[in-house]
């Protein structure tokens, strides 16, 4: 029997399916994709939610009536005490579809904005990661292919824009092109556009991917199967795409999260100041600037989207590990022994 | 005490000298002691005649002197000028062209050295050596200025100011006429300056000083301190008064919300910067003793690019006009305690000043609510209905909410807008250059000094325009050649009949406000929040809150 065993083919799993074996065990990795995805499909709500509630987020309000148990409520109340100064606006009401989180002192649905700021933060930080990886990929694979000339010139300007601080450049970037968009050539992209962040945010990570890419395809240009290529006349791009880029494909795999992760801190900071996201649309960022002039009687319209800010990141970063661990070819012999 | 304080005032300005009676017995009671303020950041340079922020000639008043002041007095009264280095008011003679002043003897600036003829002369010149802001518009009327500001370094303004160090007098020549020019010596940007002063930006370094106070001590970062002159005798408690505290400590760097903070826990006695609004409805209740509301001579307003779509369009300009509900701005502005809706273009109790409001639903003296419909039709009529129109505002929290208010208004009147808020360390002057194409704004103006012309001449007149400019005051780009003559003729007639010329600005307020170059917004009030050790809050309309004519002990 145990001869018999022995001689039998075993069936081998391949490397994805190891991957998502390992990936489906990690525990953390997997709340971590629930949770965002949680996240994700409460934005994609937002205009069904706004609909529903009956509220424009993006439209001033301030002198809307709504009820609460019956009774008439102001969504800005003014203070009738002593000197009678200044504005309050409505605190949550925890009822779904009735300001559930209160007001923002426009007399907005702080829980729509939070809704339409996740998604404008989703999209732009997604938006970015792709642009970043197609530019920081396609950069990598020239360098490190084919080298000499065109290495050097390419590592150079990766240099220069690893050598600004990163939110240093992302800030000037946006203050240069904040009011009058970028019009060069045949691109016309307008100031108040959700792309000026997309391509801001994309450029300033851009080395961060390329860097290891390049690292990465020139240690590959050196092995047996690409040097066979290139003796058998294989032209440069075929062996580039059908050679190099699937061997690297597990490297950009894991940056996707971390890199959104990433990208949608740069995103709310570059929001909060004023030179991301354009008002009155709104994302995380500009809601948290909304907030700050209501920290002490208001303190939950700049807290609430501070903490899905950081759940998200939290969730994009666990599971990026998890996915990173899944994808590492060395994490195969933890697997054996499991 | 304030009940004593208030009998006190109302018995004195019964009197016609408010002052004296009170001060002579209030002074060596309260005497003494630190005042402690405090600023987000300091006002930039020390320099009287190049700083040109409210922050900075507030605190100039007790420490520089010109040849005449305004009043060191409370309200309405501060709009007076007085003679100050001056010994008394000067005669206007050759057809209104030359002012002779006689200088006061004896006075001495902070470092010991005694002000004369000489300084005077070269702190003229100095307004022209430094290029300071309004060298090439208040001062500009003086014969010589031509060359001075064309040879800044040489400038001598020969033949235009005048010293004789034996009769110890000043004579100022000027090219023409101006009504205006008093209050114009009165600013800081006209004070007396030792001679020997450098003809540069004088930045962190104090310049001596010749009124009660002097600048001791400047770290821009950290804080300024002011203490007495040593040297200080008063001449004229209007002009100059004695002041109540030895030391004015102001630091800067606290964020609006822990100057609140310091202030209710008596760490601080008074705040520059404008309170926090998510704090205005807790001090209007638990701290009313300690809050100050006091009318300003200001203007916010959204200016209307007169040279560009769609409000190249007089019809379009007007239906932003019908269609704003100031009531909505005020609220956002923190309610009625604290602004007032306006449709015109000079403040209320300002010269010239008359009710008129043609942009509400009852067009008359008084705004009473917006007009949509009338707004709506107009867009239709202008033929601009579905244009795009970009507001720029400044990036604070007001202005940003006033931003997103207008977005919403004209996207119900039936444009597509955005609102872009910009640092507001370049907003004002981003606003006023053609080149960067400005549909729209959200801005403020806040008086020089107390004369018609200076908000309806340098805000709308052709000459205030300058294509391609950061310094184009008239940012709505509107030039009218009637108005404009009007303005002319109002400026000329105020050398003789200031009374007919405040007439003739008031129809020149009505002409603008029709045309509608710009939208005015409200008319913002001043909310000082002082600490509860702080006695006899004064606030002068020229110059706001008098700092050292307050007391802490």
């Amino acid at each position: 029997m145990s001869n018999q065993a022995v001689a039998m083919p075993r069936k081998t799993r391949g490397p994805w399916s190891v991957a998502f074996a390992k990936l489906a065990r990690d525990r953390a990795a997997m709340a971590s994709l629930a949770v965002f995805l949680l996240i994700v499909l409460a934005c994609l709500s937002a205009p069904l939610y706004a609909k529903w509630a009956g509220v424009d987020p993006f439209a001033s309000t301030l002198d809307a009536v709504i009820q609460i148990d019956g009774a008439d409520v102001p969504v800005m109340e003014q203070s009738t005490e002593g000197l009678g100064l200044g504005y309050t606006p409505l605190g949550p009401t925890w009822r779904l579809g009735n300001y559930f989180l209160g007001a923002d002192s426009q007399g907005r649905d702080v829980m729509a904005r939070m809704l339409y700021g996740g998604l404008s933060s989703l999209l732009i930080s997604g938006a970015a990661t792709i642009f970043t990886l197609i530019i920081g990929t396609a950069a990598g694979l020239i360098a490190g292919y084919f080298g000499g000339i065109t290495d050097t010139v390419l590592s150079r300007l990766l240099d220069v824009l690893w050598a600004f601080p990163i939110y240093l450049l992302a800030i000037s970037l946006s203050i240069v092109t904040i009011a009058q968009g970028i019009r060069i050539g045949p691109i016309d992209i307008e100031s108040g556009s959700l792309w000026l962040p997309v391509i801001i945010i994309g450029i300033v990570y851009v080395p961060y991917v390329a860097r290891p890419i390049r690292g990465q395809v020139l240690s590959l240009r050196h092995s047996e199967f690409v040097l066979a290529a290139i003796n058998l006349g294989v032209p440069g791009w075929r062996i580039l795409w059908r050679d190099i880029l699937p061997n690297i494909t597990t490297t950009l795999i894991v940056f996707v999260p971390l890199m959104m992760a990433l990208n949608m801190l740069t995103e709310s900071a570059l929001s909060f100041l004023s030179i991301g996201v354009q008002p009155p649309a709104a994302s995380w960022g500009t809601i948290i600037q909304d907030g700050q002039a209501l920290l002490y009687t208001r303190p939950l319209v700049a807290l609430v989207p501070g903490l899905a800010i950081a759940v998200s990141v939290m969730a994009l970063n666990v599971f990026g590990d998890g996915l990173r661990d899944a994808l590492d070819p060395r994490s195969k012999v933890r697997l054996g022994r499991d | 005490m304030k009940k004593l304080l208030l009998a006190a005032s109302a018995a004195a300005l019964l009197a016609g000298t408010w002052l004296a009676p009170a001060q002579a017995e209030y002074l060596k009671e309260h005497r003494g002691g630190t005042i402690r303020l405090l600023a987000r950041s300091a006002a930039g340079t020390l320099d009287p005649h190049i700083n040109y922020t409210d922050q900075g000639w507030q605190m100039y008043q007790p420490i520089y002197d010109g040849l005449v002041a305004f009043r060191k007095a409370e309200g309405m009264d501060g709009f007076t000028i007085v003679p100050d280095l001056a010994a008394a008011l000067p005669q206007a003679s050759n057809d209104g062209k030359t002012f002779t002043f006689k200088l006061r003897k004896g006075i001495k600036f902070s470092n010991g050295q005694e002000m004369g003829v000489k300084d005077v002369v070269a702190s003229f010149q100095r307004i022209f050596k430094v290029s300071g802001p309004t060298s090439g518009t208040f001062y500009a009327g003086i014969v010589g200025a031509d060359k001075c500001l064309a040879d800044t370094k040489n400038c001598t303004l020969e033949g235009g100011v005048v010293g004789d160090e034996a009769a110890g007098t000043i004579t100022l020549n000027l090219t023409k006429p101006d009504a205006e020019i008093l209050y114009k010596l009165a600013l800081p940007h006209a004070v007396v300056l030792p001679a020997d002063t450098p003809a540069e930006d004088m930045g962190s370094k104090p310049i001596p000083s010749t009124g009660a106070y002097m600048i001791s001590a400047f770290d821009p970062n950290k804080g300024m301190t002011v203490s007495r002159n040593p040297n200080f005798k008063q001449w004229s408690e209007e002009a100059q008064p004695d002041g109540y505290p030895d030391v004015v400590q102001y630091d800067f760097g606290l964020s609006e919300e822990a100057a609140v903070t310091a202030i209710q826990n008596g760490e601080a006695d008074w705040m520059f910067d404008a309170l926090p609004s998510d704090r205005l409805g807790e001090l209007g209740s638990k701290s009313m003793d300690q809050l100050h509301i006091s009318p300003l001579s200001a203007w916010w307003y959204a200016p209307l690019n007169n040279r560009l779509a769609p409000f190249d369009n007089e019809k379009a300009r007007q239906a932003v006009a019908y269609a704003i509900d100031r009531n909505t701005l005020v609220k956002l502005f923190g309610g009625k305690v604290l602004a007032s809706p306006v449709c015109q273009v000079l403040p209320p109790d300002f010269p010239g000043h008359e009710d008129y409001c043609p942009f509400t639903k009852n067009p008359g003296t008084k705004w009473s609510a917006p007009d949509l419909d009338k707004a709506k039709q107009l867009v239709e009529e202008s033929g601009t209905k579905g244009q795009k129109v970009t507001i720029i505002v400044e990036d604070t929290a007001i202005s940003r909410s006033i931003g997103v208010y207008l977005q919403s208004v004209l996207t119900t009147i039936g444009y597509v807008a955005d609102v872009k808020p910009i640092s507001s360390n370049i907003q004002f002057t981003y606003i006023q250059n053609t080149n960067n194409k400005v549909q729209m704004s959200v801005t403020q103006w806040y008086k020089d000094y107390p004369a018609a012309s200076d908000f309806l001449n340098i805000l709308f007149s052709c000459a205030s325009f300058r294509e391609g400019s950061d310094a184009s005051i008239n940012i709505a780009g509107f030039c009218d050649k009637d108005i404009d003559a009007k303005m002319q003729k109002a400026l000329d007639l105020g050398v003789t009949d200031q009374k007919a010329a405040d007439k003739m600005w008031a129809e020149i307020d009505k002409q603008v406000t029709d045309k509608a170059p710009a939208v005015g917004l409200f008319t913002p009030k001043r909310l000082d929040f002082v600490s509860k050790r702080v006695g006899n809050f004064k606030f002068n309309r020229q110059f706001n809150w008098m700092i050292t004519q307050s007391w802490v002990q």
